[in-house]
């Protein structure tokens, strides 16, 4: 085990689900981030790209106001290239679009409604990320 | 305007969350998948608190007639476990192992000013516009 860092994990977690409850309560939307970002294109009216939009830019500013102040420093991977990252972002893409949801959409908010549709999701996308890890990790040989 | 300001909120805080548990260093999310190396199962745990909490909040919300801002809750209908569900899960699942991104964090992390978020997010939505293409549901 490396890193383990179970309570501020843990508090992490405990935000997002508060900001799952707060989108809920007062929007009644689900906090998916892939149908989110999704529709921020693609949703029906103004008003519903609009608050998706508004989402994101919260988002990403949730995310620079954290780096402000406590730098977040990523170990640089020697495998990693940009051609890897182009496909790694179509295929995550196009595999949440095909399956309705991602991490949050399913593996939180689903979950937390006891949706089987999610449940099974959440035990397929992690599934295959652990065995994508171990066959990948074979091909690089690290 | 209410809606979207609390959309705003509800983003800035899920984004700080996303920071704070490290989703958003793809070495951890690699790390955390990679259970048969150096196993840190510290993911579980922003699973398990997020989890734990909207299922909690949840209860009470869904005990009111209508959210504050809205009419009504918009929950998916959907309920069949289909063939776009499974392969959907397993192609995002195989993308997410690679490049240890999800797509949360990855947004979240446009805020760092990373190249490599940039690249991603991109690469993501275009595969987003492909599958809207090639499926329709």
């Amino acid at each position: 085990m490396e890193n383990f860092t179970p309570y501020l994990s843990l508090a992490g977690g405990a935000l997002i689900g508060i900001s799952a409850s707060i989108l809920m309560y007062l929007n009644g939307r689900i906090a998916g981030i892939s149908g989110i970002v999704a529709g921020v294109f693609s949703a029906s009216s103004i008003t519903e790209k609009a608050w998706r939009l508004a989402f994101v830019i919260g988002l990403i500013i949730g995310g620079a106001i954290y780096m402000h102040f406590f730098p977040i420093t990523i170990a640089p991977r020697e495998f990693m290239s940009t051609e890897l990252l182009i496909v790694g972002g179509l295929v995550i893409g196009f595999g949440t679009a095909m399956g309705s949801g991602c991490t949050s959409g399913h593996g939180i908010c689903g979950v937390s409604r006891f949706s089987l549709r999610s449940l099974v999701a959440t035990a397929t996308f992690l599934l295959s990320g652990i065995v994508t890890v171990y066959v990948f990790k074979q091909i690089i040989g690290s | 305007m209410l809606k979207i300001l609390s959309a705003l909120v509800a983003g800035v805080v899920f984004g700080v969350g996303l920071a704070l548990s490290q989703m958003v260093n793809p070495n951890k999310v690699i790390n955390f998948l990679d259970i048969t190396g150096q196993w840190d199962p510290s993911l579980m745990f922003v699973l398990g608190g997020a989890v734990l909490t909207t299922t909690v909040a949840y209860r009470f919300i869904f005990s009111k007639d209508k959210p504050v801002f809205d009419n009504d809750f918009q929950l998916p209908t959907l309920l069949k476990i289909d063939r776009q569900l499974l392969i959907g899960a397993v192609l995002f699942g195989a993308g997410w192992g690679v490049i240890g991104y999800c797509p949360g964090p990855v947004v979240a992390s446009l805020g760092f000013g990373f190249e490599e978020s940039l690249i991603v997010v991109i690469s993501m939505l275009a595969g987003m516009l492909l599958c809207r293409a090639i499926i329709r549901r």
